[in-house]
């Protein structure tokens, strides 16, 4: 390829004007070296373009990875458990209170009763009394 | 589509959708992780992609859309972006050697460029698509993408001309 034609097609690169094929012949003219000095700072972009291209992946590709723990989930769920457990905390303890408290009514009420039985029993020896005074009196 | 079908159909573009990959995400690690992302995905919507006449297209749109959510993402912005090192295994090292330099400089620029200058340049000088692919992947009109082409070619150009005759950039 004569100089000047690589010229005239650099000058169409510039407009982005060529096609891949003048494109692909200038690449080619530019791997061969023996580059005109005043085209250098073409040669190193068609070297890099060309060694940019034979990188390749090392990685061979899994179709079913490992899902990746994904940690903010795990701040969610954690906050909703605390939540439903403070809920469920809380509900336990009203429980517990509301238990406490009926032990303690019960309690009374039943002092209450056993203190007021006492007392029936006392009035029952006075209906003894009053009917013995009675019979006494009766049979005079 | 069963999984060798899958695999035939997507195989074939790896190395491209990983390159595309490494031009946004800088590193190798990352691109190797996202190129994995993404064919997990596309296995995930094999039925769908059956119906798809050009897989790659949408596979290389899917990749860049990807890569930009990845660098948008705050994940990303905690890692910290090292230039890989060039590694060259074809050539002899003097030849290595006399490139290393220029041709190293050529990767930092387009480095720098704009994003979408970036992706053009990827998928023409490097990859080799057409300006009607090239449009589609991008959602641009095939003329966008030769303005935006003709800007990236012509600003490396400069920027190596200076360096060259300066020796700075």
């Amino acid at each position: 390829m004569e100089l000047s034609n690589i010229e005239q097609l650099l000058e169409k690169y510039q407009n982005a004007e060529t096609s891949l094929q003048e494109e692909a012949t200038l690449k080619n003219y530019f791997s061969e070296g023996n580059v005109a000095t005043h085209l250098q700072e073409y040669e190193s972009m068609f070297n890099y373009f060309a060694i940019s291209k034979s990188e390749t992946s090392t990685k061979p590709i899994q179709l079913n990875p490992k899902k990746k723990t994904n940690w903010k989930w795990l701040s969610v769920a954690a906050s909703v458990a605390l939540l439903v457990s403070v809920y469920i905390g809380d509900g336990y303890l009203k429980e517990q209170e509301a238990r406490a408290q009926y032990a303690e009514v019960m309690s009374t009420l039943k002092m209450l009763s056993t203190t007021l039985n006492k007392g029936t029993e006392a009035v029952a020896s006075l209906y003894v009394y009053e009917d013995t005074v009675n019979k006494i009196l009766k049979t005079k | 589509m069963n999984q060798s079908d899958f695999l035939k159909s997507v195989i074939p573009f790896k190395d491209k959708v990983f390159r595309l990959a490494k031009r946004l995400l800088v590193s190798t690690e990352e691109a190797e992780d996202a190129t994995q992302e993404l064919y997990f995905k596309l296995w995930k919507n094999r039925e769908k992609i059956a119906q798809y006449k050009n897989v790659e297209a949408f596979a290389m749109t899917m990749t860049k859309n990807y890569c930009f959510d990845r660098l948008k993402s705050k994940q990303a912005s905690n890692l910290t972006l090292v230039h890989s090192n060039y590694k060259e295994k074809d050539t002899p090292l003097e030849k290595k050697l006399e490139y290393q330099d220029s041709v190293s400089q050529v990767h930092l620029l387009i480095e720098k460029l704009p994003e979408k200058q970036k992706l053009v340049i990827q998928l023409r000088d490097i990859e080799e698509y057409d300006f009607e692919e090239i449009g589609k992947m991008l959602d641009l009109k095939p003329t966008a993408v030769r303005v935006a082409l003709s800007r990236a070619r012509k600003t490396i150009r400069e920027e190596l001309i200076k360096h060259h005759n300066y020796g700075i950039i």
